[in-house]
């Protein structure tokens, strides 16, 4: 399956010198005070075969804070996130046009290998989906050794994502048993674990909570509150409380195109769009 | 219940649903034990010949070959299947699963996929003696490997047979690994060849091994295939190179004599073959059951 998006359509500012193939390296920072990276979207389009999934959006996430999208089911929500990571690839037939920048570099530059732009970009998923093979340990090595970048402190490394996670406490005794015996919202914080021993700048998180009770809803939300200090987070969530109580700003789609996007206090009390106005107010979605 | 008596809204199963409820449950157990009969009756009758024909001796000694006095026993046909089975699963169950990975994992729905899915299934329905007649024209009239008949050639004509079953089962397998796994190791920058590797592979595991053993049954108990590839001897041979004995083809052989010696031997060498297959396959439902997929 091939993208048909190349950037020689799109001018000069892709191009580089021959020699820096960029793969994405790690900006450099430590996971205990680095900083997430900025993520552009320009002009962004997708389809699914002939149908319009995404419409010309523009949105910027900035680092180290946490938007949130909100919409209707099918508004494209969904796969306007799955295109920062590229994951969109993995569904037969969809086509992307458009620029997703991680700071200024296009993640759909041709010479981009994208397990490099996943390493840069990390997603937690709706369902909590830890791996049945794997034990709680594994389960977290299983970032590093999926994508190659193991390196020496593994060990080290499990234990500090653990910790990030919030999970270290309660499986500390118990790395060696099954990731798929724990709750529903350990095992969500065990993915979320799993991403982050890979070290991403930008965490995406596709209604990582609807799967879950109210209580592990409510771990995941302090979680997400202290990862904005190290990581850009990007929050699709159907629940509006949700998106009031985590989201420093808030972005409402309808039908593939970005309609109103700002402070979240702003959206949810004076938006400008009427459409926006009616779908926090419950009037309809 | 009042409430529910006749002339309500609710009215009762009417006389005529009843009847056609009993007849119809009568037929459908008539059915099954019709169909019972003949399998329960193969296993009491092989049971019955078979154990009377077992002796120590009938598993430790060679057959002997002579015409008259002491047959022997069957040892040579029971490490010879061990044998050509064993190779014929190293052969096919790589290829199979190969196979089978590129269709769930690569091919998918495209036309090639398609096209080779199909033939998959052709092949299952293939006689087994089609496979035999195969490897004798290719491997041996051609004289391949030293001409003449060997064990490895009727490890080629099992492990023929085999790749179908196993190309399907382990399809099967993998298509029930959850599409969520996938993702989660794609997002996490994992290139796909590690995907199958870390995460689709060793969690189709106990579903591929379930499919490996069943095709393992399937190619212990196959006659066809070996008449005319591994032939028949009488001596216990390790050497895949040479001509090698199987527990079917030397039930084949001696149900076909005229002396009840060697018939009775027949009866023992089934048995063993029918205890043989009925391992396999409790192991095969053992490791299905312990599989994590659903």
């Amino acid at each position: 399956m091939t993208i048909p998006l190349t950037s020689s359509q799109r001018g000069t500012e892709t191009e580089q010198a021959p020699d820096q193939k960029r793969r994405f390296e790690p900006s450099g920072k430590d996971q205990a005070t680095g900083a997430g990276r900025r993520v552009s979207i320009k002009g962004l389009s997708a389809w699914y075969g002939d149908q319009y999934a995404v419409k010309e959006l523009d949105l910027e996430f900035e680092p180290n804070k946490v938007t949130a999208i909100i919409g209707p089911s099918g508004c494209g929500k969904s796969t306007m996130v799955r295109c920062i990571n590229r994951m969109h690839e993995e569904i037969p037939g969809t086509r992307v046009e458009g620029e997703v920048l991680l700071d200024d570099q296009d993640l759909y530059a041709n010479e981009v290998d994208v397990t490099s732009v996943r390493r840069a970009v990390g997603m937690v998923f709706q369902k909590p989906n830890p791996f049945p093979t794997m034990s709680v340990y594994d389960n977290v090595a299983s970032g590093p050794k999926l994508s190659g970048t193991k390196g020496k402190h593994l060990k080290e490394r499990v234990e500090q994502s653990l910790r990030s996670a919030a999970l270290w406490d309660e499986v500390k005794d118990r790395l060696d048993r099954p990731g798929i015996g724990l709750s529903g919202g350990q095992q969500q914080r065990l993915c979320i674990a799993r991403t982050l021993a890979v070290e991403p700048e930008v965490v995406l998180m596709d209604e990582p909570c609807s799967a879950l009770d109210p209580v592990a809803t409510l771990r995941i939300e302090e979680l997400i509150e202290e990862l904005k200090t190290r990581y850009t987070i990007v929050i699709v969530t159907h629940n509006m409380q949700q998106a009031g109580r985590v989201a420093d700003s808030t972005a409402f789609m309808l039908t593939g195109e970005l309609v109103e996007v700002g402070p979240t206090e702003t959206i949810f009390t004076k938006p400008t769009d009427d459409r926006t106005e009616q779908y926090v107010s419950g009037r309809f979605g | 219940m009042s409430a529910m008596s006749a002339g309500g809204v609710l009215p009762p199963v009417s006389p005529g649903r009843k009847r056609k409820d009993a007849t119809m449950r009568v037929l459908l157990g008539l059915g099954t034990a019709v169909a019972l009969v003949p399998l329960v009756l193969v296993l009491w009758y092989v049971a019955k010949r078979g154990l009377g024909a077992w002796s120590s001796s009938f598993f430790t000694t060679d057959p002997t070959g002579n015409f008259l006095g002491n047959p022997g026993g069957v040892k040579s046909a029971i490490l010879g299947t061990l044998e050509m089975v064993a190779l014929a699963t190293l052969i096919a169950v790589p290829i199979g699963v190969g196979v089978a990975l590129y269709l769930t994992e690569y091919g998918k729905d495209s036309k090639f996929a398609s096209a080779v899915r199909y033939f998959v299934d052709v092949m299952t329905g293939v006689p087994s003696i089609v496979f035999g007649l195969f490897v004798y024209i290719v491997l041996i009239l051609s004289g391949v490997g030293g001409g003449g008949y060997a064990g490895w050639k009727g490890s080629v004509a099992l492990a023929l047979l085999m790749l179908p079953i196993v190309t399907r089962s382990a399809e099967v397998v993998l298509l029930l690994v959850p599409n969520t796994l996938r993702e989660s190791a794609l997002a996490l920058g994992a290139p796909r060849w590690r995907v199958v590797a870390r995460v689709v592979l060793p969690t189709a595991l106990p579903g591929l091994v379930t499919g490996m053993l069943l095709a393992v049954a399937r190619a212990a108990g196959e006659t066809a295939p070996l008449l005319f590839t591994a032939a028949i001897v009488n001596g216990t041979s390790f050497n895949l190179g040479t001509r090698m004995n199987s527990l079917p083809v030397q039930i084949f052989n001696d149900v076909g004599q005229a002396q009840d010696r060697l018939v009775t031997r027949a009866w023992g060498a089934a048995l063993t073959l029918v205890l043989i297959v009925l391992v396999f396959t409790l192991i095969a439902r053992l490791m299905s059951r312990r599989s994590r997929l659903t």
